[in-house]
């Protein structure tokens, strides 16, 4: 749970960050919604603010974008303090979670009006409109109203609307969270390839960490306002810091046990381990557990034995819930193997038992 | 979903009831314009005497020149009384706004009559205005023109008003998402850019229905007149409402009230069309 | 995920709101105020505050008749019309029928017609059949014009119902009789109460329409007419006094009402983060 020391990301185009949040609080009448946040964004980057409902992401996003001001704690961007300016002097455009399209302009009017509002050359609008129009793919509809568009149609305006001023960040608040399944992994892939090809920041917030992962350079994990984890998606599902963090990105079981003289005991496993006698919790998640057919276990594994409780077919992959005994519970997920009965043996590797702060 | 016999046993008691006591009634007033009285009796002659009258007479021109023009103060300045609170009351009163919006709506609640009666009170010769003028040694004698005249009629009347304009500007600002004024700051537009941008477009429908409201019902009013116009303030209702008492000529007072209902409906049209192209659902 | 963004200053919209706050109340503020004024309602400042005109007021027989009349004929008035705006807004809102637009813009006429118009029409209408000029005719006038007044508010509150509601209903095994009384009434209750309470208040203060209807027996508004064209009294200002507070009660009771019953909901609504 601690904020400090945030990795920078291996592919950075600059060496100064782009966005520096520094111990910024919120406070909305007694509840205090952000608490001491410090975090830094590197230009180029796409990242991700994760966290449940009330965990402050869109709080955040508030601040940056001028919305709210900041109870303590200064924000600055580019060597210059931003969170003194109002929403529009920064250099930032937002792309809403209802899209907020003028109902009254037509979708070309939409995109060209914060060029119109900041008194961009006229000569200059049209191709610039143009060329947003292109870039999402909405050239066909630049005469329609928004409230003939479609939803996937309407958030590629909001897009394009912001996207045309060339913002030094864009900033994203749960932009998929209206779209169907299908409509929004498309639009995943789209959003991811076009940040890459137009280098522009993308500061996104979800609350879906499935997204989170697929689009990310680095994941913000935000908890009660706090900064939980901050890391690549590869790092943070590999090495989770804490048993929130496991659980809330990707599956886990947590195994609740104790170290004593190097042994950790969970339940009915335990294993060697250099530590000092405490009491534990191990993340272990449910794909780097296997079959152990011939019953015999390497060195560095764990071997258990468990009966079958439920067992759920998911085309590539089956998710079994395992009874280790004394109330014990695992979920094991394996390649489609046909259905299992009864007791089996299981193993793991120690390395893949990972330990996290409570 | 619903049965024929649902859905007739439903619409026919108001169609019956509307057709009996509005429709007919408004019918019979068109019927009388086209009649007129002689002696004293009213005689079932169809002709355009009474219309004739109208364009001819200077007179009723004039009056009626002068009602329109009294509406159209009252709409102005009921606008501009009323647009600026509902702007305020929507988007800088914060936590009171409920409190606020209640306490704008109370007054509405005290009798038309009864705020008349008060602006006479307050505007005459004898009265707290020119009371307080003279205390503060402002004045030293009675100002006479604030009442018995169009100024006074153009008040009381924007008073009265100026809270229904209110609610229907608040209304429709209130209607407005949040987020869309939001994004035109995020896009750089500032609150004044973002006023006449985003939110006066927006807000078009409820001022276009309260100040036709105003204008429509200043028109047609004929007890402002009676309370605080005096001789100089007569309005064309007044003269309607003389017709149908002491001056024995319904007929001419139902043409008179064909004239103001024919304005009012055009004008109604006239909104309506406009709102059309004003609203964006 | 709506947040409360602290509202802006905006210094100079908030006094010309005050402004025209002040305004608004100013007849109001001097109408009490003067009502306790020894001198009348005239002259500033008000000095040697009495019950006095309070005292007239009460003894004042023909204004208490008159305060009774506009009772009887505002109920009544609620009763026709909310019956008749219910109708009104059930047939706008389910059926289709020919002349449904003309029968919509009728119904809402009265509304928009300045009341001089209004009430002239039902005069040629009541000399027509050969009525009487009383109460009667006094009634027949609110409930007809105010029928606009249900129709709207009616017509509102069944857009927002929950038709999925009435659907279950005849799915579980109720006749459309039963589900209007068991289902879409009830739903109906905060709008019909409010309708109520408008036309209740608009008939009470109603004066154009009831001008051109009134017979022998005085409404309260046409009782205070009558008195001012003979002069100016305090006791005016007693009696507008009371209404005022009297309204301001109602009001409150409302409010305290709908802010119970959309309570629970408002609760859960400022909870979500």
């Amino acid at each position: 749970m601690s904020s400090t020391a945030i990795p920078q990301p291996a592919s950075v185009d600059k060496n100064a960050p782009l966005l520096e949040v520094r111990e910024v609080a919120k406070r909305f009448g007694p509840r205090e919604v952000l608490k001491n946040i410090s975090l830094s964004i590197a230009s180029g980057e796409f990242l991700t603010l994760l966290g449940e409902s009330g965990s402050g992401k869109t709080t955040l996003l508030r601040l940056i974008a001028g919305f709210e001001q900041p109870t303590a704690g200064e924000i600055w961007m580019t060597g210059e303090r931003l969170d003194t300016l109002p929403p529009y002097k920064r250099r930032v455009n937002t792309v809403f979670q209802n899209y907020a399209l003028f109902p009254h302009l037509n979708v070309r009017d939409n995109i060209a009006y914060g060029l119109r509002v900041q008194g961009a050359p006229k000569s200059e609008i049209p191709s610039r409109v143009d060329d947003a129009l292109n870039m999402v793919k909405m050239a066909e509809f630049a005469g329609a109203r928004p409230s003939r568009l479609s939803g996937g149609q309407q958030q590629r305006v909001a897009l394009a609307r912001a996207l045309v001023n060339r913002p030094q960040l864009l900033l994203l608040d749960e932009p998929l969270s209206a779209l169907d399944a299908n409509l929004r992994r498309q639009m995943q892939s789209e959003l991811k390839a076009l940040q890459r090809e137009i280098g522009i920041t993308f500061l996104f917030v979800t609350h879906d960490q499935e997204e989170a992962m697929a689009l990310s350079d680095r994941i913000a994990l935000l908890r009660d306002g706090a900064l939980e984890q901050v890391a690549s998606p590869r790092e943070i599902y590999a090495h989770p810091a804490t048993a929130y963090t496991a659980q809330f990105i990707g599956q886990t079981n947590l195994l609740h046990g104790e170290i004593r003289r190097s042994i950790a005991t969970c339940g009915v496993m335990r294993w060697p381990l250099e530590e000092a006698d405490s009491p534990a919790v191990f993340s272990l998640r449910p794909e780097t557990i296997h079959l152990c057919p011939d019953g015999k276990r390497q060195t560095n594994e764990v071997k258990f034995r468990a009966t079958v409780r439920q067992q759920i077919y998911g085309g590539a992959s089956e998710l079994l819930e395992v009874d280790c005994g004394a109330g014990q519970l695992l979920r094991v997920r394996l390649p489609a193997c046909g259905p299992l009965v009864g007791e089996h043996d299981f193993v793991f590797s120690i390395a893949d038992a990972i330990r996290v702060s409570d | 979903m619903y049965s024929r016999v649902y859905k007739t046993l439903v619409a026919a008691p108001p169609l019956l009831w509307v057709g009996l006591f509005l429709l007919l009634p408004y019918g019979l007033m068109f019927a009388h314009s086209f009649w007129t009285v002689q002696d004293g009796a009213l005689v079932h002659h169809w002709n355009l005497s009474n219309y004739q009258k109208l364009l001819t007479n200077p007179l009723y021109a004039e009056v009626l020149f002068r009602t329109m023009r009294i509406a159209g103060s009252v709409m102005l300045c009921s606008l501009l009384l009323g647009y600026p609170l509902a702007y305020y009351l929507s988007f800088h009163s914060g936590a009171r706004k409920e409190l606020f919006y209640q306490l704008v709506i109370v007054p509405l609640w005290v009798s038309y009559l009864v705020r008349g009666y008060a602006w006479k009170t307050i505007l005459g010769s004898e009265g707290v205005l020119n009371g307080f003028l003279q205390y503060a040694h402002i004045t030293h004698a009675p100002v006479s023109f604030l009442l018995y005249s169009p100024f006074a009629v153009v008040l009381m009347l924007t008073h009265i008003y100026t809270p229904f304009v209110f609610l229907s500007i608040y209304a429709s600002l209130e209607h407005i998402p949040r987020p869309l004024v939001e994004a035109s700051q995020d896009l750089g537009a500032g609150p004044a850019s973002t006023f006449f941008r985003v939110i006066l477009p927006l807000s078009m429908p409820g001022l276009l229905a309260g100040a036709t409201f105003a204008f429509v019902l200043s028109l047609g009013d004929f007890l402002a007149p009676l309370l605080v116009g005096g001789s100089s303030g007569t309005m064309i209702a007044n003269i309607v409402q003389t017709l149908f008492g002491a001056t024995y000529d319904w007929p001419l007072g139902a043409a008179i009230s064909v004239c103001i209902l024919l304005i009012t409906l055009s004008l109604l049209f006239l909104t309506e069309r406009l709102e059309k192209r004003w609203s964006f659902k | 995920m709506s947040h409360n963004s602290p509202t802006r200053r905006a210094p100079v919209l908030a006094i010309y709101a005050t402004l025209v706050f002040a305004f608004i109340y100013l007849p109001v503020v001097v109408l009490i105020l003067y009502s306790f004024n020894r001198d009348g309602v005239g002259g500033f400042p008000p000095q040697h505050l009495t019950l006095d005109w309070y005292r007239q007021l009460f003894a004042d027989g023909p204004i208490w008749d008159s305060v009774l009349n506009s009772l009887i004929v505002a109920a009544a008035a609620v009763a026709l019309s909310l019956t008749l705006g219910l109708f009104a807004a059930l047939a706008l809102d389910r059926a289709n029928f020919p002349g449904k637009t003309l029968f919509r813009r009728l119904v809402l006429l009265p509304l928009i017609l300045p009341g001089i118009i209004t009430g002239l029409s039902l005069l040629m209408f009541v000399v027509l059949s050969g009525m009487q000029l009383s109460l009667l005719t006094v009634f027949l006038g609110h409930g007809t014009a105010l029928i606009s007044v249900a129709t709207t508010e009616l017509f509102a509150g069944l857009q927002k119902n929950d038709r999925a509601q009435e659907e279950a209903s005849l799915d579980l095994g109720a006749t459309p009789w039963q589900t209007f009384w068991r289902i879409t009434l009830p739903n109906l209750k905060l709008s019909l109460v409010a309708a109520g309470l408008l036309i209740f208040t608009l008939s009470m203060d109603e004066i154009a329409v009831t001008f051109f209807l009134i017979g022998r027996d005085n409404t309260l508004p046409l009782e205070i007419w009558g008195r001012l064209r003979r002069g100016i009294t305090p006791e005016i200002n007693a009696v507008s006094t009371l209404i005022f507070a009297v309204s301001v009660v109602l009001i409150i009771v409302w409010y305290r009402i709908r802010m119970r019953s959309v309570g629970t909901e408002a609760q859960r609504l400022l909870e979500r983060p």
